[in-house]
């Protein structure tokens, strides 16, 4: 009897346990049939990535973060922990922490890239964002429908490269001047870049890349073989932050 | 049991004050009937218009307008889908800002009016911008003009 009892027992507890996991197996396997999809329909459509040539770009410079920020409506708030950033400019061995030896350029380590949302390809915010908030199009822009994000912060804990900010308050007082065209947002909703998909939209390149004035930033169609981004990519060795992740950043690096 | 007369008034003159709290919306509400809200249309950009005809028909405007622009929205955020095409054939970009509010530049007179008459209390300015930009503002004219010179 206590035999049985036990055999019970432990069958309950492996169903249950299965039942715990299963969800979570369901939902990769289909994650990774979304993935499926979107890379055999690639082809057809747009791959924006976005190109960074670290040499060229000066120390103290702030056009591309000035520009993005300001006609996206981003707010300057100066609070550790509350400021909201869509692109910034960080240390060498913040961008990259594993690739800094102690004998490297000395040059090298007081560069200061850009950083910005990667718009991965295998994008962690996308798989943990529970109402479909955070999406994949199929041109890569990962983008955010504002209207949906509930604020769990699901996907600034997945996202690897602190590309994205919370709204721990209403943004709007800490707005210089709010542009009409593109709306500010509220707050307990979370914002990142989303590679100036609306300027796309009507041919503009992105705001950051628009604004600088030393060509250090690059932005074009992965898919197109004959575009900037893609004939550099081609002949110098980029490199991307931390891509042993497996994310796919589609933010590169050269310099 | 003897009743004092003084209990029974008291108990009169709580029933009544009950009675005048509980029925609160209806004499406030009832006494003072409400005027539909008057619905300016009196813009600069409106009187510009040669033809004044909303982006679809005014009946379908006045009660579905909020359905029109979460399609909208799920058009332009999700879909990629920006440009509306009118039953009469006009192309508009789907946009709050620079299509409704380009031509219905008094947002107090005209949304907001009508939303405080009838309680409705929509989030979309918590976010949007309250007014267009100058430039939406010239380019819905512009756009009108383009377009009835394309017809002729
Ligand atoms: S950088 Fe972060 S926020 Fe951007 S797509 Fe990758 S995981 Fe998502
Ligand atoms: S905070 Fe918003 S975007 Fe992020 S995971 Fe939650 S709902 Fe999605």
């Amino acid at each position: 009897m206590v035999d049985i009892n036990r055999r019970l027992l432990l069958k309950a507890a492996g169903i249950s346990a299965f039942g715990t996991i299963f969800p979570s197996v369901g939902y990769l396997i289909s994650a990774h049939a979304q993935e499926v999809i979107s890379k055999n329909t690639a082809p057809s459509a747009k791959r924006w990535a976005m190109l960074m040539d670290i040499s060229k770009c000066p120390a103290g410079c702030r056009d591309c973060i000035d520009a993005c920020h300001g006609i996206h409506n981003v707010p300057l708030i100066n609070e550790p922990g509350q400021e909201i950033r869509w692109i910034q400019k960080v240390p060498f061995s913040n961008a990259f922490p594993s690739q800094e030896n102690p004998y490297s350029d000395i040059s090298l380590k007081k560069r200061e890239p850009v950083i910005m949302c990667n718009h991965c390809s295998n994008p962690p915010c996308v798989r943990v964002c529970p109402t479909q908030a955070t999406f994949k199009r199929k041109d890569g822009i990962v983008m955010m429908d504002y209207h949906r994000c509930i604020g769990c912060r699901f996907c600034i804990a997945a996202c690897p490269y602190g590309a994205r900010s919370m709204n721990f308050r209403n943004p709007r007082p800490y707005i210089g001047s709010i542009n009409p065209d593109f709306p500010t947002r509220t707050k307990g909703v979370v914002e990142k870049c989303n590679f100036c998909e609306e300027r796309l939209a009507v041919g503009l390149p992105p705001a950051c890349v628009a604004a600088c004035r030393h060509k250090a930033l690059i932005f074009g169609d992965l898919l197109a073989g004959e575009s900037e981004i893609r004939t550099i990519l081609r002949n110098n060795n980029a490199f991307r932050r931390r891509p042993e992740l497996g994310t796919e950043p589609h933010v590169f690096y050269t310099g | 049991m003897k009743i004092k007369p003084g209990t029974i008034m008291g108990v009169c003159t709580g029933l009544a004050v009950f009675i005048l709290i509980a029925a609160f919306p209806f004499w406030y509400g009832g006494l003072k009937p409400k005027a539909a809200p008057d619905i300016d249309l009196n813009t600069p950009e409106i009187n510009a218009l040669t033809e004044k005809q909303c982006v679809t028909s005014t009946e379908y405007m006045k009660t579905e307008h909020m359905k029109l622009l979460n399609q909208w929205r799920n058009d332009v955020v999700r879909n990629g889908s920006r440009t509306y095409i009118a039953p009469d054939g006009r192309q508009f970009d789907k946009s709050l800002t620079r299509t409704c509010l380009a031509c219905h530049s008094n947002k107090e007179q005209f949304c907001t009016r009508c939303h405080n008459y009838s309680g409705a209390n929509p989030r979309c300015w918590d976010c949007h911008s309250e007014t267009a930009s100058a430039a939406a503002r010239k380019a819905i004219i512009l756009k009108e003009k383009v377009n009835l010179h394309g017809g002729h």
